[in-house]
């Protein structure tokens, strides 16, 4: 019962994962993408329409993102070069971004993912691991759509903390007058950053609309975006730790259907509150966590204009 | 090479431009993308303005859909001059519509009507406030990011009603249609010349919010902390009581929004009765330049876009989200815009150092 908890929790966790890291590496460059839920509803609609369009898997993932890039260069070009107001700026390409979805999406209402997709997207075992008691049958029994979610953290993980460039990166996210004044090429980071995680907020809309939801509804992230947003936080801009918390933050999304399954009376609603609760209070406790290396990025959501440096 | 210099003399009249140019070119924009979708966008624009104010009739509908922006806005208004960015408007409504639901449901007997609605108000103000001053307070305290917060409150309130709605409060009488109960006359608000009194609340908040921004102590120290927390410390302000107080304002109109659609426009409590005003209103604060007056403007200007794109789903079955993607669009090019209004960009002549 609690593998088959947990291998459930991975599923449903595996769209935060890919969301809250491009808002991770996003936010390491300094910049506050409040965007994600609107990247992750235009790689979703747009993973699923070439999807449909095309039968092909992999062309499906590359329109997702696609779509969550081009959202973001949106984001890049207003708050990099031309100095918009970040928090407003996201939160208009949220809400272009839903627009954009259900405009598209209006004619794939009800419509299933195409075949192809599904038998590509079929649980695969990976030797050896799977065989592991426990974990193999939680962690290795995927699609491996959730093998790349594991690649993207271990990939982050290593460039982040183990090569030149993401140290750059994360000096740009530091203090960005010293980064530039050392040569680093600081427009250059954050642009290249912010559409990487808009990417990969586009991949996390797709596993969404390709995967576990296979059929187009309107609307189909339902918030996750800004669980994605919270989750980074809670993670303390550490990849590895975002990972655990997508896993955790599925498991409570799965929870209320689960405990109805074994009998437990509790109000789906109620439940469904959990998560939206449990990021209030990680927020609460992460604020007043004061460990140097669990702070924010010093420079997050200050432009940076070098005239005025 | 282009230089950026940044400006300190922008008249009035060039700021108004510039915002001007960008509505036109995103409204541009967003017709190049409607004509890539297959639809005629002179026909699209058209039908929506014929939908939002062809009939007097639907004036009316639009007008109805602006109150709501306007209270909302104001609310917003007051936390962003704060430049505290309270998102949560949507769950600050959906809870004042809760208080306002359970005064109605309960005590619509016991009192005439104006008591019943007073206490409607009262009761939605109030408890909206509560929800805005959660997060302030949690911001004041430890610094806790209160973009996040709100918006997470927001979810909790939908479910709370959810809740509500599908358990305790589902009415009996609906013959198991999951709905809260309909509300006796007393809890309605009336009508005057035609549309729901909202309407005069709206324009009395919009008079009230700009005194008290422009005129009053207050509104000048909310100012002053979103201006520079260092100054207001300097000028020995107390702080934390300031963001409270605003945040407690900022949620209680939000509320009010609530408790006007439960009462004008539902006659009920429902899970959609916040239809995103909450975060509409976002945009038309951020338009009207954080000045009350001009969020009559933006808000009236967004309920013909909000009206007029339900009525091109009838009349053309183009879907309605299309007035979301020109409401993200505009933002976008005003939110752009904004830049030109700070700095010029020149050719670089001279390196500068």
């Amino acid at each position: 019962m609690w593998t088959a908890f947990l291998f459930a929790a991975i599923i449903a966790g595996t769209p935060l994962l890919f969301a809250t890291l491009g808002e991770l590496i996003t936010e390491k460059s300094g910049n506050l993408n409040l965007g994600v839920e609107g990247m992750m509803l235009m790689g979703a609609i747009m993973g699923f329409s070439v999807g449909i369009w095309t039968g092909n898997p992999l062309l499906a993932m590359v329109g997702a993102i696609l779509a969550g890039a081009g959202g973001a260069a949106i984001f890049a070009f207003l708050t990099v070069s031309l100095r918009a107001n970040q928090v407003v700026t996201g939160l208009a390409l949220t809400i272009f971004g839903s627009g954009f979805a259900s405009f598209v999406g209006k004619g794939y209402v009800g419509k299933v993912t195409p075949p192809a997709i599904k038998s590509f997207f079929h649980a695969v075992e990976i030797p050896f691991l799977s065989d592991i008691p426990f974990l193999g049958p939680v962690l290795f029994k995927h699609d491996i759509f959730v093998y790349l979610g594991y690649l993207s953290i271990l990939i982050a993980s290593l460039y982040l903390y183990q090569t030149r460039k993401g140290l750059n990166l994360r000096a740009v996210g530091e203090n960005a007058a010293a980064a530039d004044a050392s040569g680093i090429n600081v427009i250059l980071y954050k642009y290249i950053h912010i559409i990487v995680g808009g990417a990969l907020c586009g991949l996390g809309g797709a596993y969404l609309s390709l995967v576990t939801i296979p059929v187009w509804q309107d609307g189909v992230t339902s918030g996750r975006g800004w669980i994605a947003v919270a989750l980074v936080i809670f993670a303390s801009w550490n990849p590895t730790k975002a990972m655990l918390g997508a896993f955790l933050f599925g498991g409570l999304d799965i929870l209320g259907f689960r405990l109805q399954s074994q009998g437990i009376q509790v109000s789906q609603y109620l439940i469904d509150m959990l998560p939206y609760v449990a990021t209030v209070v990680v927020l609460i406790l992460s604020t007043r966590n004061n460990k140097r290396e669990d702070r924010p990025p010093q420079d997050l959501g200050v432009p940076y204009f070098r005239e005025e440096r | 090479m282009l230089k950026i210099l940044k400006r300190d003399d922008v008249s009035k009249k060039e700021s108004i431009l510039i915002r001007f140019l960008a509505i036109a070119l995103s409204l541009v924009f967003s017709g190049a993308f409607i004509f890539m979708l297959g639809y005629n966008p002179i026909e699209v624009f058209g039908n929506m303005i014929i939908g939002a104010l062809g009939t007097e009739m639907r004036i009316k509908e639009t007008i109805i859909k602006a109150i709501p922006l306007i209270i909302t806005s104001l609310g917003i208004l007051v936390a962003f001059k704060m430049k505290f960015w309270n998102i949560g408007g949507e769950g600050q409504i959906i809870m004042g519509a809760f208080a306002a639901t359970y005064v109605a449901l309960n005590f619509s007997d016991d009192f005439s009507r104006p008591v019943v609605l007073i206490l409607m108000m009262l009761a939605a103000m109030i408890t909206g406030g509560i929800w805005a001053f959660i997060p302030a307070f949690f911001k004041v305290k430890f610094g806790t990011n209160e973009t996040i917060f709100t918006l997470m409150m927001n979810y909790i309130a939908l479910k709370w009603v959810t809740y509500l709605q599908y358990g305790p409060w589902k009415d009996h009488n609906s013959q198991g249609f999951p709905k809260v109960a309909n509300f006796d006359i007393h809890a309605v608000l009336p009508s005057v010349f035609g549309i729901h009194i909202g309407w005069i609340m709206a324009i009395l908040l919009t008079v009230i919010i700009t005194i008290f921004m422009n005129y009053t102590k207050k509104g000048y120290e909310i100012a002053v902390v979103g201006e520079s927390i260092e100054t207001a410390k300097y000028a020995g302000m107390n702080i934390k009581v300031i963001v409270i107080t605003a945040m407690f304002i900022s949620g209680g109109l939000c509320g009010l929004t609530g408790m006007i659609q439960a009462s004008a426009i539902e006659k009920t409590l429902t899970v959609s009765l916040s239809g995103g005003y909450g975060f509409t209103a976002i945009i038309t604060t951020w338009l009207s330049n954080l000045k009350a007056p001009f969020v009559l403007v933006t808000s009236m200007a967004f309920a013909i876009l909000l009206q007029g794109g339900s009525y091109i789903q009838i009349a053309m079955q183009v879907p309605s989200s299309v007035a979301d993607m020109i409401q993200g669009m505009i933002l976008f090019f005003v939110l752009g815009s904004e830049f030109f209004i700070r700095y010029t960009v020149g050719l670089k002549t001279k390196e500068v150092a």
